[in-house]
């Protein structure tokens, strides 16, 4: 495994430490989030056991809320698998998008990165190997910093579901888009980013509030990459 | 829940990070990152009750703000995590 380049001495030179510490503003943003959905595992009555499962063996954020939902309205399980599927299916893109970093990586490593694959993780990544060879045990130590406290956060939810109020006066339910607003600054490279972020932004919105709550994200990103992607070929003709 | 989670996220590393790619299927993943962070900013920021905002009262709209000024000066991650969730704290504790 080769060494990155870090030299900055805060950096810690331990991969495993790395990935920790990188996974910092993930796990100030999934702790509450993890907590409300114990709390709210708990008051549509679904028992600690499967709550703490769900959160162990999913490890998907929107899903399990909305999995919640259906549960507690009398859904079956058919709806709530067909659901978290359409929702989940954006990491097929984000996931597709990390493999140009991961060749060379084996099977079961990639399996296990996978399974990590969040919105926040991918995010992380896609910066990080922006910049610099891919390091696995810091990628991994990244995801399973994260899973970690996504299951804690949901025993904590649970065990606290009387004594837990609100988390808003603190703000930290904005943990996470304000580190979405840092990883996205980070992409707009040049004009041709900036034009596709304001483009999946702009028809993200408006396919929600045409009513399309859970396909508004792969379709706006597929339509806004291909824009980039278009914009990105066409000047390559006109300028060769 | 753990599978149909699972293997949109596992398949493409399983069959593709093994394959050289076509130049444009590169260059169309290379713009999924910022397309899809907008695509699950955009809203959050815009619908944050889940009907559109752009009201004063707003607070993850307008904490946005600095946030990305910041994020653009000085590429801190942690920094914008902070200054956002002190913004919106702050905006909450004088909206009342």
């Amino acid at each position: 495994m080769q060494d990155t380049m870090d030299t900055t001495p805060e950096i810690p030179a331990n991969p495993w430490l790395r990935g920790f510490k990188r996974a910092t503003p993930i796990v100030l943003g999934y702790l509450p989030v993890a907590v409300a959905f114990g709390v709210l595992a708990q008051k549509n009555g679904i028992s600690g056991t499967n709550a703490v499962l769900m959160s162990l063996i999913v490890f998907a954020g929107a899903s399990q809320f909305i999995a919640v939902g259906l549960i507690a309205s009398g859904a079956g399980p058919l709806a709530v698998i067909a659901t978290t599927f359409m929702v989940n299916l954006r990491h097929l893109l984000m996931s597709a998008a990390l493999t140009p970093h991961l060749k060379g990586w084996s099977k079961p490593l990639l399996s296990l990165f996978g399974f990590g694959i969040t919105d926040e993780s991918f995010a992380l990544h896609t910066l990080a190997f922006t910049t610099r060879e891919p390091d696995a045990r810091e990628s991994l130590a990244v995801n399973f910093t994260a899973y970690c406290s996504w299951v804690v956060g949901t025993w904590t939810g649970i065990a606290a579901s009387g004594l837990i109020g609100d988390v808003r006066p603190m703000g930290l339910d904005y943990a996470l888009p304000a580190m979405f607003i840092a990883l996205l600054t980070a992409q707009l490279k040049d004009r041709v980013h900036v034009l596709t972020a304001l483009a999946a932004g702009a028809f993200s919105v408006i396919l929600l509030a045409a009513g399309l709550s859970q396909a508004n994200v792969i379709l706006a990103t597929v339509v806004a990459a291909s824009l980039g992607t278009g914009i990105v070929l066409w000047n390559s003709k006109r300028s060769s | 829940m753990t599978l149909v989670t699972y293997v949109p996220r596992a398949l493409p590393l399983w069959t593709l990070a093994s394959k050289s790619l076509p130049r444009i299927v590169v260059i169309w993943l290379g713009f999924v990152p910022t397309a899809v962070l907008a695509a699950l900013l955009a809203p959050s920021l815009l619908l944050p009750e889940g009907g559109f905002s752009l009201g004063p009262d707003n607070l993850y709209l307008w904490a946005a703000l600095p946030v990305f000024l910041l994020a653009w000066r000085f590429k801190s991650l942690f920094g914008c995590v902070i200054l956002g969730m002190g913004l919106v704290a702050l905006g909450r504790y004088l909206l009342g």
